[in-house]
């Protein structure tokens, strides 16, 4: 729980992880990812924004190592060991039988470590995301943002080197939205975490991160990376200055290059 | 969303004045109604034996019925004790066998394509149509209405517990691999407990079947011997058109169906009202 102090500017970061020539193909024939080179450094705020279809959850799926690819490496640095991942899914995915302290002590628990042996990590993870009273509450007890909360409590109670969130605020209102993605820069800024996060929202992409990758759909790829270079900490005054307006004027031009782009088997 | 704290809001305008009332209306018809309709149907009941004058060998009014139930109660109710226990018991092995068997079908996709027909082929031949056979194999006269009793009751809870095991969310089995779940690990907090409202759901069905199935190897299993139940006593006293003793032990009968029911109801919501929203009571 002693995170380094601050994070080194871009350029400057040590590397996590390296993805090099990944190809997915699904049933021999639907090429889900296509040759996708991707490298990770400590303390990178990653986006992977494309339209739907660009294998923006394949990627995930295959850096959390649920799949492996067809071929292509992914590898860590220093290698992997459970706990060095925490995933945050489109929704909250409590089990609803189990309270909160409960659902955030699942990682710890699967490791065989009782609750009262990691009772602190799970304070520290649910004070985190500012649910420290309500660790007896049952998930149904809770709104959809606080519920969105305690999976990024469970996410980050083992302290993780890499946290991956697949399009987790989609599903919300805009106002819980906006609050949510203030609080994980603040997180961000506290824990000094690396974070690939996937949305389909271009607005979403230039408010969290430092780095947006820009992919296209029919094979999945990678079309193009847009640095966000707008320093932190952010809030919502940078939500509305000229910079923010500019920088999504980017990000939205080169999804729309990314979407008119032929791909190399666009017709095939 | 909370419920709970929605509770303490004030009570304020005329609509919702209404709606507290209609509320309370409900709470108590839903109590005294049932009550009343069954109050009304004895009281017809016996009016109708004794204004059209009906012997008791053919129609026995209530009060015959129940001096009846007192009176032979020493008989009636060792011969409920025999078949209460068989009933209990067949749903006890029901529990296990299902519960278990659910479990190895979720663990090898192999052997639930081999032995799932065999359970439907249990469950779709009527259980008198096997009783005799079962009674001719078996001995044991206890063992084979327990056997009996088990065919019919331990279905339900099969093939409610399979769909429960099965019904895992699977963004939660995804999380269980990616921190290095076990398979027991799994098994036991992931898929035991999303099983459980559809194995509470399947014990409700089987109380009920594993009660039908001990009276309807009693009915084929007939001479008594040691340790007759209720089934028995009713084919007994049939025989010697001794009707007020028929109705007793229908009664009984009955009353034990429907306090398995009452006990398993009682259980479920026990273990879900926490959680389950089958067990969440919702404004509005």
């Amino acid at each position: 729980m002693t995170p380094p102090t601050s994070i080194p500017p871009m350029g400057q970061r040590a590397k996590l992880l390296d993805m090099s020539n990944v190809d997915k193909v699904f049933n021999g024939n639907v090429v889900a990812l296509k040759d996708m080179n991707l490298t990770v450094n400590q303390g990178d705020f990653i986006s992977l924004l494309g339209p739907s279809g660009c294998g923006k959850s394949t990627a995930l799926r295959l850096i959390s190592g649920l799949m492996r690819p067809t071929s292509g490496h992914i590898a860590w640095d220093g290698g992997m060991k459970t706990g060095d991942l925490g995933v945050v899914f489109q929704e909250p995915t409590l089990m609803p039988w189990a309270t909160v302290e409960e659902n955030v002590w699942l990682p710890f628990r699967l490791r065989g470590k009782s609750l009262r042996d990691v009772q602190d990590e799970i304070m520290w993870a649910l004070k985190m995301v500012g649910l420290e009273k309500f660790q007896r509450a049952y998930p149904r007890e809770l709104s959809g943002g606080m519920k969105m909360r305690v999976s990024i409590a469970r996410s980050l109670v083992t302290e993780p080197r890499l946290i991956l969130m697949d399009e987790p605020f989609a599903a919300l209102d805009e106002i819980t939205r906006h609050k949510l993605n203030n609080d994980l820069l603040e997180l961000r800024e506290k824990l000094k975490c690396t974070v690939i996060f996937v949305t389909h929202s271009v607005f979403e992409s230039v408010f969290l991160s430092d780095r947006i990758v820009v992919m296209a759909a029919r094979p999945g790829r990678v079309s193009s990376e847009v640095t966000v270079d707008a320093p932190y900490p952010r809030t919502e005054e940078f939500r509305t200055s000229a910079d923010y307006a500019e920088l999504c004027r980017k990000a939205s031009d080169a999804l729309h290059a990314a979407m008119n782009e032929h791909g190399a088997r666009a017709s095939a | 969303m909370s419920t709970t704290d929605m509770n303490t809001a004030l009570v304020v305008d005329e609509e919702e004045l209404r709606y507290a009332r209609a509320q309370k209306r409900e709470k108590i018809a839903k109590w005294v109604l049932p009550v009343v309709v069954i109050a009304l149907a004895i009281f017809l009941w016996d009016r109708l034996v004794v204004w059209n004058e009906i012997p008791h060998y053919i129609l026995p009014g209530p009060g015959l019925v129940l001096k009846t139930l007192v009176q032979d109660w020493g008989m009636l109710s060792s011969a409920l004790l025999v078949t209460l226990k068989i009933t209990l018991a067949a749903l006890a092995v029901a529990v296990i066998g299902g519960v278990g068997l659910a479990i190895l079908f979720t663990q090898s996709r192999y052997f639930e394509m081999s032995f799932y027909p065999f359970a439907v082929i249990l469950q779709v031949t009527p259980v008198v149509s096997i009783a005799p056979l079962i009674f001719i194999y078996v001995d044991n006269r206890l063992a084979a209405l327990l056997l009996c009793a088990w065919i019919v009751a331990f279905f339900p809870i099969l093939s409610n517990t399979t769909l429960g095991l099965n019904s895992t969310d699977h963004n939660l089995r995804d999380l269980y691999k990616i921190y290095g779940a076990t398979r027991w690990q799994r098994l036991r907090y992931l898929q035991l407990p999303t099983a459980l409202p559809y194995f509470l759901g399947g014990l409700r069905i089987a109380g009920g079947l594993s009660l039908i199935g001990a009276v309807v190897a009693e009915y084929v299993a007939g001479t008594g011997g040691i340790g007759s139940g209720l089934a028995f006593r009713i084919l007994e006293a049939g025989y010697r058109l001794n009707i007020p003793r028929m109705f007793a032990a229908l009664l009984l009968i009955a009353a034990t169906g429907v306090v398995i029911f009452t006990a398993a109801s009682l259980l479920s919501h026990a273990l879900l009202h926490k959680w389950h929203e089958s067990a969440i009571k919702r404004e509005s």
